[in-house]
């Protein structure tokens, strides 16, 4: 079907291609070119920029003139939901402490499965919440708050 | 002889108490991420990255070259009893070894798999031992346009060798690369592409990379495929394969061992495409060739001796050249940087005993695994009974605790979550990750040489093209890219990929 190309895989990976190339070559003038003989820190990026943007844009057109497979519905509830549960935790590490900062990475990532029930996915989280502070900041003594500053630790 | 005073070398630095239990955990570890499914070698290398740093050099590469190819082995067990490949490279096994077990000779096809595994490994070290000191030799001799070429050809063979659309592979190299450069200029002192980060100073750390894009970018294309249904395991009665089953596994192992080792030491090949190959040669030209599908030994014997050969002989171009073929041997090139030792030729010389010592510990690694595997397949059926709901929050923790350990900084959890973020777009949008992963890690090395070379030819850049072993490395780059766009291999090498 012609007028579904700007669904299809190929055109999403040439327009991706196409803007981080041309992003990589337009920031690139900031840094000094140099010559062929004494490249300078611009002249390799620039380069490549420019060649992943050619590629980006050859992607597109080709596209354009014969579509390919389409991308299909993306999951985006579990793509946020394992990506929140990465962010919760990095913010909640010192804060709240490894062992609280892991039930919240478990449970928020539990959550995006099919088979999600409450009380599984709270026994595994106390569990992997409990093991890994004995394991990696009793025995291995990384340099982790078990609990946060938040909590008084 | 040379070899004997090394391998006399080897011995005696594997053998030591320690380094044995470093060999004994990695192959450990390794079979059992090869037996729980969605958890690849990649991810697991990447995590265990951290853990390895307190350990010396020796010890720490021999737990890591452990997982990678006790996950080779654990990967087949999956395969056999559950119809579910724990690694891409067993996705063959499934094939007659399901239908092994569905006949109720599970135990022999596990046995089948543990002695091709055993001898694919064994022949494999004493190849690493016999070409590997020769190859470093000439490499030594290689000059900054050397270097570029041969990191052009393995880029180039990893896209050719990469499933799906060329263009699309070259991309992500040149994506990789760009990713490569963010950080401090070695030559000039210029933060590129920093973006004011000041946590980016030392550039992206590849096991960032690593973890996000096959750690958690993986997870959500699991959870998207996730079925409800609880897997059914076979029942394992005889390991004992009987006089007729040795008579056909003999030649199927030796020559998916000479295929596994002789792909595996391409760029971009490994153990992946050494099965996908062995199986289909196999199928081509034995006897019982219309057996295939239906539970024949040799479709279980050659793919598993070849993915076995394959993943160990990867190790070559890795030790001798400094040149990671796979985004595990990118990621051990990167420990041993983290560890202060200089990946490429010089490693021979300067480092006998780490050298020699991984090589040796290979053999061992090995031999744990055949006495380990087969009295403890209890357990490993157990643990690929493991449900992913289960599995998949605690493989974040470890890659959360692992990425934050890195260097104490929320920073780099972040950027694991980006580039999961990244890992699962790429997925759906069919460009392999793998390409990127290695030219990331090639980038600031090519760029290196690149201008290394030019400031030698004053700025011509015919120098790649009138010294001859680099006239001959580009050669042989531009026939496999122009190899791989002709019509009649292309279709081939999509076939190689749709055996599944």
């Amino acid at each position: 079907m012609k007028a579904n190309w700007c669904r299809s895989k190929d055109f999403w990976s040439g327009a991706i291609f196409l803007g981080v190339g041309v992003a990589f070559a337009a920031y690139g003038r900031h840094y000094p070119m140099g010559t062929a003989m004494r490249m300078g820190p611009g002249y390799f990026p620039t380069l490549l920029g420019s060649l992943l943007a050619l590629i980006g844009l050859i992607l597109v057109i080709h596209t354009m003139l014969r579509p390919g497979p389409g991308v299909g519905r993306l999951a985006w509830g579990k793509l946020v939901l394992v990506t929140l549960s990465n962010v919760l935790f990095a913010l909640m590490l010192r804060r709240l402490g490894l062992a609280c900062a892991l039930v919240l990475l478990v449970l928020v990532s539990a959550y995006a499965s099919k088979r999600f029930r409450w009380p599984v996915a709270l026994a595994l989280a106390v569990g992997l919440a409990a093991g890994s502070s004995i394991i990696f900041v009793w025995l291995l003594g990384l340099p982790i708050p078990i609990r946060g500053t938040w909590l008084g630790g | 002889m040379e070899i004997f005073a090394g391998l006399a070398t080897g011995f005696h630095s594997a053998l030591t108490p320690f380094n044995l239990l470093y060999c004994l955990i990695g192959v450990f570890i390794g079979t059992l991420i090869g037996v729980l499914p969605g958890l690849g070698p990649a991810a697991t290398v990447a995590m265990l990255m951290p853990a390895s740093f307190v350990l010396p050099p020796v010890s720490a590469l021999i737990m890591l070259a452990g997982i990678y190819y006790g996950a080779q082995y654990g990967g087949s067990t999956t395969s056999i009893l559950v119809n579910l490949p724990g690694e891409a490279s067993s996705i063959v096994t499934t094939l007659d070894g399901y239908q092994m077990s569905l006949k109720g000779r599970a135990g022999v096809a596990l046995a089948t798999s543990a002695i091709g595994s055993f001898f694919a490994g064994s022949v494999c070290t004493l190849i690493i031992a016999l070409f590997a000191p020769p190859l470093a030799k000439v490499a030594l001799k290689f000059g900054a346009p050397e270097y570029f070429s041969l990191m052009v050809l393995g880029l180039v063979a990893s896209v050719v060798l990469a499933r799906g659309s060329l263009l699309k592979a070259i991309g992500m190299i040149v994506l990789g690369l760009l990713f490569g450069i963010i950080g401090t200029d070695v030559n000039s002192g210029t933060q590129r592409y920093t973006l004011g980060f000041k946590e980016l100073m030392d550039g992206i750390g590849f096991v960032t990379v690593a973890m996000g894009m096959f750690g958690v970018g993986e997870i959500i294309l699991n959870l998207e495929r996730e079925g409800v249904a609880d897997r059914i395991v076979s029942k394992i009665t005889s390991l004992m394969p009987t006089r007729e089953d040795w008579k056909r596994m003999v030649a199927p192992i030796i020559r998916g061992t000479a295929l596994g080792s002789f792909l595996g030491v391409l760029p971009g090949g490994g153990a992946l495409l050494a099965s996908f190959a062995a199986y289909s040669v196999e199928k081509k030209i034995s006897k019982h060739g219309s057996e295939f599908g239906t539970g024949a030994i040799e479709g279980v014997a050659a793919p598993e001796s070849a993915n076995n050969a394959g993943a160990q002989a990867s190790f070559i171009p890795m030790l001798t050249l400094g040149i990671p073929t796979s985004p595990v041997m990118a990621l051990m090139i990167g420990a041993m940087i983290i560890q202060g030792v200089q990946p490429g030729p010089s490693v021979m010389t300067d480092q006998p005993a780490l050298f020699w010592g991984v090589i040796v510990s290979m053999w061992i690694g090995n031999l744990f695994l055949l006495v380990l595997n087969l009295p403890m397949i209890g357990l490993w059926v157990r643990l690929c009974l493991v449900p992913y709901h289960l599995l998949y929050p605690a493989i974040l923790v470890f890659c959360g605790i692992g990425v934050f350990s890195l260097s104490n900084s929320e920073f780099d959890v972040h950027l694991m979550a980006l580039f999961g973020i990244m890992g699962y777009i790429f997925g759906k949008l069919e460009c392999e990750p793998a390409p990127m992963l290695l030219a990331m890690i090639l980038g600031p090395m090519m760029e290196e040489h690149l201008r290394r070379a030019m400031l030698l030819s004053r700025g011509d850049p015919t120098i790649f093209l009138t010294r001859p072993i680099s006239l001959g490395i580009l050669l042989v780059a531009a026939v496999a890219l122009v190899a791989a766009l002709l019509p009649a291999i292309r279709a081939k090498r999509e076939e190689a990929f749709k055996e599944e």
